[in-house]
């Protein structure tokens, strides 16, 4: 019934899809006010949706498994927490998210623009609306969330257990309203430039939702991280897997829009560069999508290979990008009123300097994750592109990068001298000494290790410095950069002073080095709604005589028959001690992984900041007004 | 000139890309393990369906005739996209089909025999899930094509019109 009611309420949106379109079309050839059924009918299409959601929903809850996503997806012994959470677990519930917060954000956007111009705002609404029909269209066609099964089979197949997971279960909604979000700016840049609207007052307008959607965007990439971090059980928390990339390719851009945008705001300068990170920001999560579920990629991520609905996205995604292109080519002109002169000593500068640093970090990310793709199809030989490589290409080029986020902003907009600046001088040769004391301790390749800890210390010195002296007057940029100062440095301490154990053990085993013993206590055994679970006890003794006492757990679910490895970790404010433990086939042996990671929870704590930056820099706004 | 140049540059530029992604979607990047192939069957003891009587594995592959030995249930929704294909498959002389009930409900399985016809040459049943353990198997549908008591091809979901034509062609060589 709730299947029969969300599937309708779908059909529906498409057909108000088609009533919008008319009377936007209608109203954009006489725009003397913005009609007011637009409006109405962008709430309705947004109910509907919300309908039909709730309606996949109730499906779950009630496990109703005649509906063949819910049969595919769910079990009766799962809890209730997962059911609902499972709506967005699986391939046709998420994409229904999508839409979902797609009409949302229309519905937003025409309350937030009302000072806009109406041929603006209509325009914005037709590109987003020509999206949303694209996604109508893909959900019901290759996706559909509400194919009935008959008979009805008595049980689900069950959500695969490594998703069913607090942080898991809010990641995709709040990652979506990120990329979605991108689709309003995708939107509205393509109508101002058709428009000739891209303006001062266009730049402050979108600013909001550039920063919104960067908040979010960032926000669930760190809700991915996390999970990884302590689900997967290797006790990492970023792998370059082509799946984390293509969520990191639209974060570089957006970051890079929002510097843009400032600029744009300040002096209607990099108009173009605007546009066209605009324009790739929301491509680029649309390329995500495509690479994510058209199983081109194999990942964690990928719910289905099924080619129908890679081709349709991959169609879709490129009439998008001819669409902008089309748009770019024809409409797009320079403002000639704009005086183009930058000073090579000003923060526009420093700002286009980093827009090309974050546009090489950007190539090097696109690269690593494409790159197998072509070589396949050119070559047919499969390879995978890991973590050294980008290491390689990336690690260099954060020193200048460092470099240019500590100096940009202390120089002024137009013209600006460093003179009074010696302070700049006399941090970098304290940061130097720092980093030379504290690498020289450990057997690590001295030269990059150096240089990269000294910028990464200069630009937190520079950041806590201008916390004092500057009166918190660019509250929002000095807390980013001196959040992006602290993950640097984290994450640089973390792999220099990392300790890792890897042994068999059995019940009883002791296992000793220089530090510590790990002592193998006990196992216990438990059943629980929808696992088994095994807990081994392991006491940790080191040296000085403290003992910490582990227990990682394994779980062996039901439905589908998988076992997870839940490690346990002991979060502490300089290192996270973290252990997981696996079976080894056919034997009383378990695998134990003991690591002491350190600044773990500060490479969290440094990406909350970097996003308060983006918030308070709302606030502040708002505040003002 | 130079004008008209950079966006046919772009423009041609993205239509590669879209090439290279739509040839890219034809070979889908699913990682398959090499399955050792002509390995010897295991030997199990198995309720024939729907009755008591038992036999084992050596009675039921006996001589030259290739075996198709095919995991299913009442409740695998993929069992019933492949069930044409077996229909089809029995047709062929040489080709025997074993089905394998796996976990299944008697009362459901008949039905579902009965509603969508009956493709096997012998039916037996695996109540606990154990003789799908011996042969390694992942989950249902699955498919093995023996000859001679090795498994000649093990295939891991349902059976599509491609995998049927590469089973036919593989007994009639």
């Amino acid at each position: 019934m709730a299947s029969l009611i969300g599937f309708y309420s779908l059909v529906l949106g498409v057909i108000i899809s088609f009533i919008i379109t008319f009377f936007s079309v209608k109203n954009f050839k006489e725009p003397i006010v913005f009609d007011k059924k637009i409006i109405h009918f962008s709430f309705l299409q947004f109910f509907l949706v919300l309908i039909s959601f709730l309606g996949l929903i109730v499906s779950f809850v009630n496990s109703d498994f005649s509906n063949e996503t819910v049969f595919n997806n769910s079990h009766t012994t799962k809890p209730l927490f997962y059911k609902i959470t499972g709506t967005w677990g699986n391939h046709e519930g998420s994409l229904l998210l999508w839409l979902l917060v797609l009409t949302l954000f229309a519905v937003l956007f025409i309350i937030k623009s009302n000072k806009q111009p109406t041929r603006y705002r209509i325009l914005t609404l037709l590109f987003q609306q020509l999206i949303i029909l694209g996604f109508f269209i893909f959900v019901l066609k290759t996706s559909s969330p509400f194919n009935y099964i008959y008979p009805v089979p008595n049980e689900g197949l069950g959500l695969n257990p490594i998703l069913q997971d607090p942080a898991l279960a809010i990641h995709p909604p709040i990652l979506y309203l990120g990329y979605v979000g991108s689709s309003i700016i995708f939107s509205s840049t393509l109508a101002a430039v058709v428009l000739n609207y891209i303006s001062k007052e266009w730049a402050s307008h979108i600013k909001d939702w550039v920063i919104i959607s960067w908040i979010f965007l960032t926000l669930g990439i760190l809700l991915g991280s996390i999970w990884a971090y302590y689900e997967l059980g290797w006790g990492g928390f970023w792998f370059w897997d082509p799946v984390e990339n293509v969520s990191l390719m639209p974060w570089l851009a957006l970051t890079t829009l929002i510097h843009c945008i400032l600029v744009l705001e300040k002096r209607l300068l990099l108009t173009s560069w605007v546009v066209i990170l605009s324009i790739s920001t929301f491509t680029l999560s649309m390329c995500g999508t495509f690479l994510v579920r058209s199983g081109i990629l194999n990942s964690v991520h990928t719910f289905a290979n099924d080619p129908e609905r890679g081709l349709f996205i991959l169609i879709f995604l490129f009439s998008l990008i001819f669409m902008s292109l089309f748009v770019f080519f024809f409409f797009y002109r320079e403002n000639d009123k704009t005086d183009y002169s930058i000073f090579f000593l000003s923060k526009e500068t420093s700002i286009i300097v980093n827009n090309w640093f974050m546009m090489y970090f950007l190539s090097v990310v696109l690269i690593g994750t494409t790159y197998p793709i072509f070589l396949e199809v050119i070559s047919s030989e499969k390879i995978s592109v890991g973590p050294p490589f980008y290491n390689k290409l990336i690690a260099p080029f954060l020193i200048p990068f460092l470099f240019f986020m500590a100096i940009g902003p202390k120089l002024k907009w137009v013209k600006s001298d460093l003179s009074d600046k010696i302070y700049l001088i006399l941090f970098l040769i304290i940061s130097l000494f720092l980093s030379i004391f504290i690498v020289q301790n450990f057997k690590i390749e001295f030269l990059l290790n150096t240089i990269l800890i000294t910028f990464a210390f200069y630009l937190f010195f520079i950041t806590v410095r201008d916390f004092v002296s500057k009166k918190y007057k660019n509250l929002s940029q000095n807390l980013a950069h001196f959040g992006f100062s602290l993950f640097i440095l984290s994450i640089l301490f973390n792999n220099i002073f990392a300790t890792e154990v890897i042994t068999n053990l059995k019940v009883g085993d002791t296992f000793k080095t220089e530090k510590f013993n790990i002592n193998f206590e006990s196992l216990s055994q438990k059943n629980k709604q929808n696992y088994k679970s095994i807990v081994g006890k392991l006491i940790i003794e080191n040296s000085k005589g403290s003992i910490e006492v582990m227990e990682p757990e394994l779980r062996i679910y039901n439905q589908p028959n998988i076992s997870t490895s839940e490690a346990d970790i002991k979060t502490g404010f300089l290192n996270d001690k973290f252990m997981t433990i696996n079976i080894v086939q056919n034997q009383e042996y378990f695998n134990v992984r003991y690591q002491i990671k350190p600044f773990m929870i500060w490479i969290w704590f440094s990406i909350l900041l970097i996003t308060s930056g983006g918030l308070i820099s709302m606030l502040k706004k708002k505040y003002e007004n | 000139m130079k004008i008209k140049l950079l966006p046919i540059t772009v423009t041609f530029l993205f239509l590669i890309f879209f090439l290279v992604f739509f040839l890219g979607l034809k070979n889908p990047n699913i990682y398959k393990p090499n399955i050792n192939e002509k390995k010897e069957i295991p030997f199990f003891t198995a309720k024939l369906f729907n009755s008591t009587t038992s036999i084992n594995s050596n009675e039921i592959f006996v001589g030259k005739n290739f075996y198709l030995l095919n995991i299913w249930s009442s409740w695998c929704v993929p069992c019933r996209y492949e069930h044409e294909f077996l229909i089809k498959l029995n047709k062929e002389e040489n080709l025997k089909i074993v089905g394998l009930n796996y976990k299944d409900n008697v009362k459901n399985a008949k039905n579902y025999l009965e509603e969508l016809s009956n493709p096997y040459d012998i039916s037996i049943s695996d109540k606990s899930g154990l003789i799908a353990i011996e042969w390694g198997a992942y989950g249902v549908p699955e498919t093995f094509l023996i000859h001679e008591k090795k498994i000649l091809k093990k295939i891991i979901g349902p059976i599509t019109s491609d995998l049927m034509k590469e089973i036919k062609e593989l007994i009639n060589l």
